[in-house]
């Protein structure tokens, strides 16, 4: 047997150059404290590279499946034999994979980020930041219960605000973080519920006796009855309710175009690669409960994933600020990752949507990445986020270029790109359960490729600017790391998924079906012709197209008025019609009482002091005739 | 053994003493005389530990130690309340004790 | 009346009287004189009960010690010429009602109760027999009483000293 227990330092250097960065950054030149961050990144994606090979290829399989190792575990609270929150880490396959997964896209960032974030205030607060960030990540997936992965899960959750309020003096950056925090702070009130309601159904918070098929929350079955469903659908629901709002699924989408207020590199490390899948691998990690306890809840997350990346894609296409774009299109491409979660099933082939789904959040991670670190390039290079004031950037960037080419075409679904392997398994997956989420599925495939090459399109094409100065490219630290994820973007879709990271651990038969992948090739190219005629030239036919869908498209330019409605909700209904005569009650009512007990007890004793004179011939004076009282009450005139 | 005169003759002596002291006490507004004023009331009680021992109890010797011993007290005592009187006086350049009343309220 | 009922009736006469006085006079220096007055008498009734050294106490310390103590402070804080200050009737009134009635009260207990004299043979109070019960551990041996007094008398010097002294401030 090998002993994994180094695992536990893949998790604690990042932790380590956090409280380095963080306590002595200021004692280093910045660029010093950007190696050191930088640095102790690469021990922990060596370490990684390390453990995923051992673990995928060294350690023995039991009985043709991969072997769920606890690597490190201490008991930390105790409240009975089987209910207690332990600090591990848990190796399975899917924590493997996302241990390549964030260390990759972490060191990548921390890479670019030397340059990047060249000459900024703070720039050692950033990188003890990103290793803050790494950290809890880190934490999060090898969660070996699942209390443990909710506290990382908050402290995600705070670097994460730590990072997009990093200009904290640009108010815009100040409000981003804010609603970031409180949306998917209100989203994880659900997660707890959940947890809670598990954890006293099964009396377990450990992942392995969850998941074991003789364990106690797949025993249940779907027996026991509430309001229709079953108490592990509603923990299910409450579970997702959480990983929905950290994975910016609708309703609880509204953060994540704002959080891209944050510096580009952390956009393309949290909100786009990492943070963001959480309530993926969230659902990944449970999924078993999913299947066979809370079916119900599962069609939630199918539907949820499918309308998302629906109502992400139509947005992305009206948005003009090539960040949020990208944002739109990560939330449209975490749909899809819930959707194939959503309708899979367990065990061998059934179990393809499953695997399906942690091979697109592989894929994504780089594309993704690469796709923000070029947004990055860009913006460095021409000091403006609006797409309509770029134009013919394509002789001016050239590596940037090209490497933007290929993460289009992998999110395009192109082969043979990364991305075309992992959707075409999720549309299989999708045919094979569901032939309207299927439909969804395949338009969104077309509207992606479409919005993504007008983003290309409208910053490397068309007609050049003028640029305040003449745009160059970004220096040797940038652009390594976008070459080395373009590598990725385009060799991650040959891993072999089906043989490592499945529902129930054993290698399945799988191909490339034609019937799926040649249709969805062509509806990508379809997308990608249209976005050619529209804007390779500038013509006028987009404005056309605009006019005619008429209130339809401006819906979509405000983002379907989401972010008003909710305002509405908080501001007119909560705050005037509830919180205020709350607010009235306690300050009337509920001080009044107290402030007129005050007044009274005040009163009482302003009358009362005067019996403490000063006046020591008083005292004595009551002292002896209260003697003399006493001595003549007791001795004559009380008499038994 | 002692002739002519009861224990209660004594005893009334004692307790005029006593309650002229405690009149001193509560009326005299200078410090020092107050202070005598309770010098009188400790030496009425001083005649009647004396009287006791030798009336009732002429086999022992208790009401002559304490007698011995509360004048040691009043010693301590008189010296302690006179540096504080000084004290005071040194202050606030009057020893009156109705003008003393800085801790009320 | 015997020799005995006539010297009490004067020191009696002496005590109360100038315990009056003590008390009302309202030039300090005297007040103080009338005190060492009735102290005097006090050592008078207690040379008449035979508690020689007692008396010898009485008026060493007490006359001696205590009365020149008072003297000095009033020489170092008041006006000898001045007259005190007359207090306030309610004040007198008040606090010569309470004298009266406690004196009251206490002198009509002390007469309701009977008191049995002893016919026991006084023990002598020679200087001898005091100074072997003072240092005795056995019973009524007062060592310990004693130690502890002379440990309150030399913390009471020290006090003293500390509060009176002049402060830099």
């Amino acid at each position: 047997m090998i002993n994994f227990s180094y695992t536990v330092f893949i998790v604690l250097i990042p932790l380590i150059f956090f409280v380095l960065l963080g306590f002595f950054g200021n004692k280093f030149k910045p660029l010093v404290s950007g190696i050191i961050g930088t640095s102790g990144l690469f021990i922990s994606f060596l370490l990684s590279c390390y453990t995923a090979y051992q673990y995928f290829f060294v350690v023995p399989k039991i009985a043709g499946a991969f072997p769920k190792l606890i690597a490190y575990n201490t008991v930390w609270l105790r409240f009975t034999d089987t209910l207690h929150i332990d600090l591990g880490v848990l190796l399975d396959p899917i924590s493997v994979m996302m241990l390549i997964v964030i260390t990759t896209v972490s060191f990548m960032v921390h890479l670019y980020s030397i340059g990047y974030m060249k000459g900024e205030k703070g720039y050692e607060r950033f990188f003890s930041f990103l290793s803050l960030f790494t950290f809890s990540m880190l934490g999060l997936v090898i969660a070996t219960n699942i209390f443990q992965m909710y506290i990382f899960w908050e402290l995600v959750g705070v670097s994460s605000y730590l990072l997009i309020g990093f200009y904290y003096e640009k108010d815009s950056a100040v409000a981003a973080s804010k609603k970031a925090f409180i949306v998917t702070r209100f989203a994880d009130l659900g997660f707890l519920i959940g947890i809670l309601i598990l954890s006293i159904t099964t009396k377990t918070f450990d992942f392995i006796s969850l998941t074991d098929p003789k364990g106690p929350a797949l025993q249940q079955g779907s027996s026991i009855l509430f309001l229709g469903l079953s108490t592990m659908t509603w923990s299910m629901i409450f579970v997702f309710m959480g990983g929905a709002g950290k994975s910016a699924m609708f309703p609880l989408h509204i953060w994540l175009p704002d959080a891209m207020e944050g510096p580009t590199p952390v956009s393309a490390l949290i909100h786009a690669a990492t943070m963001v899948v959480a309530g993926v691998y969230l659902v990944a990690r449970m999924f078993p409960i999913f299947v066979i306890s809370a079916p119900a809840a599962l069609t939630v997350v199918a539907y949820v994933g499918a309308f998302t990346s629906l109502f992400a894609a139509v947005i992305a296409c009206t948005q003009y600020d090539i960040k949020r774009v990208l944002a739109y299109s990560t939330m449209s491409q975490i749909g899809y990752m819930m959707l194939a979660l959503g309708v899979s099933g367990y065990g061998g082939h059934e179990g393809l949507g499953y695997m399906a789904s942690m091979f697109h959040l592989f894929t994504h991670a780089f594309f993704k990445a690469l796709l923000f670190l070029c947004a990055g390039a860009i913006i460095h290079a021409v000091h403006t986020n609006y797409m309509t004031e770029m134009g013919g950037l394509r002789k001016h960037l050239p590596i940037t270029h090209l490497t933007f080419l290929i993460a289009c075409f992998a999110i395009a679904g192109i082969p043979p790109f990364a991305g075309f392997f992992s959707k075409d398994e999720i549309l299989a997956a999708a045919f094979e359960n569901n032939k309207l989420l299927w439909a969804v599925e395949y338009a969104v495939a077309g509207i992606t490729a479409f919005y993504m090459f007008r983003l290309y399109y409208r910053i490397f094409w068309g007609k050049e600017q003028h640029y305040s100065h003449p745009p160059h490219e970004a220096p040797l630290v940038m652009t390594i790391p976008l070459m080395l994820l373009a590598v990725g973007a385009i060799l991650a879709g040959l891993v072999p998924f089906q043989n490592l990271v499945t529902s129930d651990s054993l290698p399945f038969e799988n191909h490339i079906e034609l019937g799926i992948a040649i249709p969805s090739i062509l509806i990508a190219l379809l997308g990608i012709g249209i976005a050619t005629i529209f804007y390779r030239k500038e013509t006028n036919l987009p404005q056309k197209i605009t006019r005619t869908l008429g209130s339809f498209y401006t819906a979509a330019y405000h983002k379907f008025y989401f972010d008003e409605l909710y305002l509405f909700i908080t501001k007119k209904i909560l705050f005037d019609r509830v919180s205020t005569p709350v607010a009235w009650f306690d300050r009337h009512i509920v001080d009044g009482m107290m402030n007129g007990v005050s007044y009274v007890t005040n009163s009482v004793s302003g009358r009362i002091k005067g019996f403490q004179s000063g006046q020591l011939q008083q005292y004595a004076w009551v002292f002896v005739s209260g003697a003399i009282a006493l001595a003549l009450a007791f001795i004559y005139l009380w008499t038994l | 053994m002692f002739e002519g005169v009861p224990l209660t003759w004594f005893l009334i002596v004692a307790t005029i003493m006593f309650f002229i002291g405690i009149y001193g006490f509560l009326v005299r507004k200078n410090l020092i005389t107050i202070l005598m004023s309770l010098e009188l009331i400790l030496n009425s009680v001083n005649i009647n530990f004396v009287a006791f021992n030798k009336l009732l109890y002429p086999q022992h010797m208790e009401g002559m130690f304490f007698t011995v011993f509360v004048i040691a007290v009043a010693a301590a005592e008189a010296s302690v309340a006179i540096a504080i009187i000084i004290n005071i006086y040194r202050r606030l350049i009057n020893i009156d004790v109705e003008r003393i009343d800085e801790m009320k309220y | 009346m015997t020799t005995n009922q006539f010297m009490f009736f004067l020191f009696a006469t002496i005590i109360v009287v100038f315990s009056v006085l003590t008390v009302t006079s309202r030039r300090i220096l005297r007040a103080a004189t009338f005190l060492l007055f009735v102290l005097v008498s006090t050592a008078g009734l207690y040379f008449m009960l035979k508690f020689n050294f007692l008396a010898a106490i009485q008026l060493t310390l007490y006359a001696g010690g205590i009365v020149v103590l008072i003297i000095f402070s009033i020489l170092l804080t008041s006006q000898i010429a001045e007259k005190l200050e007359q207090p306030a009737l309610t004040k007198k009134i008040f606090a010569g009602l309470a004298a009266v009635i406690g004196a009251s009260l206490c002198i009509y207990t002390i007469l309701l109760y009977n008191f049995i004299p002893s016919n026991l043979p006084s023990i002598g109070t020679n200087v001898d027999t005091i100074g072997q019960a003072l240092i005795s551990t056995g019973k009524y041996g007062y060592a310990l009483p004693f130690e502890v007094i002379s440990i309150l008398l030399l913390s009471a010097m020290i006090g003293s000293i500390i509060v009176a002294k002049k402060r830099k401030d």
